[in-house]
């Protein structure tokens, strides 16, 4: 580079490109971090500093009484304490079995095809996009005949049945790049099915499991419609839900709301700041693929 | 030594197709075949009959009344109105994040400091609930007794000396241009209350396509961009004529993934507007939820539903198809 000198209005205008790069840059960076600025300045401010006209001014000290009635109520606020345990007790098992339903359906769509997988395969795939208004009514009914409706166990099997998809695209994707080489050698060495998944897929696996456990936990966390229907029981609401009664009660004030919202989005947002990568490769798994 | 033993091996191992390996294997997938064909494909069928039946009360008899329930909730101002308002969201919401995802992503690949922070701010929305954007994003665009007592991004303005900004955001009832056409119940525009909604999706999604856009960028091999520099093509040039038929791909798998968030949308919508004011923020979505599960009208609610599913499956399937195709091919 430093061997070929630029004229000088050659330079000058590459550095003004750069200025307006850096301005369209930060005004956008402004635009996304607006929402976390006010979320944390609000639900850190004490109650008796919480003014509708000095919302955006920062809080002089540092007051977790916001966080103390999101989590345990109080005053007409019904705590979101118990939704956090409800989401755990949810998420957790639902991505174990997600992880290794998916591992599996990936393992047979990818290395062991036979006549129609590949239109099974789409058939599968379409679950993933359907309105789930569209098979509510339907749901309700037959989890309530098998005695599942308002339970958590109900809302684990909706979430690994229509998650099957999703899991299934990444792990199939992330397995046909795996050599069939690999497989023939296991085959000759006497590997049946499932020695080759245990000695030959399974310790190539830890990626793909990390991308699918990312992406069932996080939507899993974040989902909404399916806990609004099933729990049907303020007892066994996850968070999300809980976070929407929290924010539509005009007993909470708007420093509780910020509160709630933030606790909520933690968790995500941690597995976004730590494992970003892997949280990235899951989103782009179900779109890059055409 | 893997490859000559495989290879050597080969003509020996017998050409039966269905030996034991391929039984279990079979076994294995059968279950989640069996759960999406029951949990997918039956309980859409299900849906399908209900939304031709009279079932419209908590009574358990009815009767097979065909195609009335699609008719009556068509001839209804309201659902006329949540497809107005599914459309204006869906085609801005649609537009913005392609553009602004396809400027992130040209940005960010443009050799700049910092980029991994841009990078991870722009995308980090991805990572929350809908309803902990809808909760934020309601405050944000809760007007207050403007212009005087405003809250939220109005009094931001007016600190800033920018109050010609001021606006009632999510409780804008109007519809702009507001036409009446004859024959149909709702005025054809844009719900301005739709605006403030359409902001928080693009805060949350943007990033998404910023991220699929840049994947895109980086996979388009410098040569051909040098190659066509050499021959004195401006950048403008380049990007018109080599980068953006590239990224052709990508675009069309954004529009379908946001499409079909788009159609289905429903928990942003809950949180921030609920659906007012009056119905102008409504969408079949929660218009499906509120006269099923509020209502009791479960035909009804079906064939809102049923409407819901075959506009996402236009959009869908064209595409499974032409993506199994090409991959056939390859």
């Amino acid at each position: 580079m430093s061997s070929v000198p630029l004229p000088m209005s050659r330079q000058s205008r590459i550095s003004w490109s750069r200025v307006i790069i850096y301005t369209v840059m930060i005004l956008f960076l402004l635009f996304y971090l607006l929402p976390v600025y006010l979320i944390l300045i609000t639900s850190f401010k004490s109650f008796d500093q919480v003014s509708l006209s000095r919302m955006w001014d920062l809080p002089n000290g540092f007051s977790l009484a916001s966080f103390d009635r999101a989590w345990n109520g109080g005053e007409g606020v019904i705590g979101m304490r118990g939704s956090f345990w409800n989401s755990i007790q949810l998420v957790v098992p639902a991505t174990v079995i997600s992880c290794l339903l998916g591992s599996l359906n990936g393992y047979v769509l990818s290395k062991w095809r036979f006549p129609g997988s590949e239109t099974l395969f789409t058939l599968i795939l379409f679950g993933m996009f359907i309105p789930y208004q569209s098979v509510l009514v339907p749901l309700v009914e037959v989890l309530r005949e098998i005695r599942l409706y308002a339970s958590i166990p109900g809302l684990i099997l909706v979430h690994v049945v229509y998650g099957i998809p999703i899991t299934t695209l990444i792990f199939r994707n992330y397995y046909a790049t795996v050599p069939n080489e690999l497989l023939e050698a296991g085959k000759i060495d006497g590997a049946d099915f499932f020695g080759i998944y245990r000695h030959v897929m399974l310790p190539i696996s830890a990626p793909g499991f990390v991308v699918v456990a990312i992406w069932q936990f996080t939507s899993i966390w974040n989902e909404f419609l399916f806990g609004l229907i099933i729990t049907n029981d303020p007892q066994l609401r996850p968070v999300t839900v809980a976070l929407q009664n929290l924010s539509g009660s005009q007993f909470t004030q708007w420093n509780v709301q910020m509160a709630g919202a933030l606790l909520v989005a933690l968790p995500t947002l941690l597995v976004y700041i730590f494992l970003g990568k892997y949280f990235l490769r899951g989103l782009l798994a179900g779109s890059l693929k055409g | 030594m893997q490859q000559a033993k495989t290879l050597s091996a080969r003509p020996a191992r017998p050409a039966r197709w269905l030996n034991r390996d391929r039984v279990i294997a079979l076994l294995m997938i059968s279950p989640s075949a069996l759960a999406i064909a029951v949990f997918v494909y039956g309980f859409i069928a299900w849906t399908g009959y209900v939304s031709l039946t009279s079932w419209n009360s908590l009574a358990t008899t009815s009767t097979f009344v065909g195609f009335d329930n699609y008719l009556s909730v068509f001839a209804t101002g309201r659902f006329q109105t949540n497809i107005r308002n599914l459309i204006v969201f869906t085609a801005f919401f649609l537009l913005a994040c392609l553009l602004i995802g396809l400027l992130l992503a040209v940005l960010v690949d443009s050799r700049i400091r910092f980029e991994g922070f841009f990078r991870s701010a722009y995308i980090f929305p991805m990572a929350l609930s809908f309803i902990v954007t809808g909760v934020v994003w309601r405050w944000l665009f809760a007007p207050g007794n403007w212009p005087d007592d405003p809250t939220g991004i109005n009094l931001l303005f007016k600190q800033l000396g920018l109050g010609f900004f001021q606006s009632a955001w999510i409780t804008d009832t109007g519809v702009v241009p507001g036409w009446r056409v004859e024959g149909l119940r709702t005025r054809i525009g844009v719900p301005m209350a739709m605006i403030p909604v359409v902001v928080a999706a693009v805060w949350q999604m943007s990033g998404f396509v910023m991220a699929m856009y840049l994947a895109g960028l980086r996979g388009i091999p410098d040569e051909i961009k040098e190659a066509a520099r050499v021959d004195g093509a401006s950048e403008w040039q380049v990007f018109r004529t080599i980068t953006l038929p590239l990224l052709q791909p990508i675009t069309l798998s954004a529009v379908i993934i946001l499409g079909h968030i788009s159609l289905k949308i429903f928990d942003l919508i809950v949180t921030m507007t609920g659906g007012a004011p009056g119905n102008n923020t409504e969408v079949p979505g929660l218009y499906m939820y509120e006269i099923t599960f509020k209502a009791n009208k479960f035909a009804e609610g079906a064939a809102v539903a049923m409407v819901m599913l075959v506009v996402v499956a236009l959009l869908v399937v064209p595409y499974l198809i032409y993506s199994r195709q090409t991959e056939v091919e390859r």
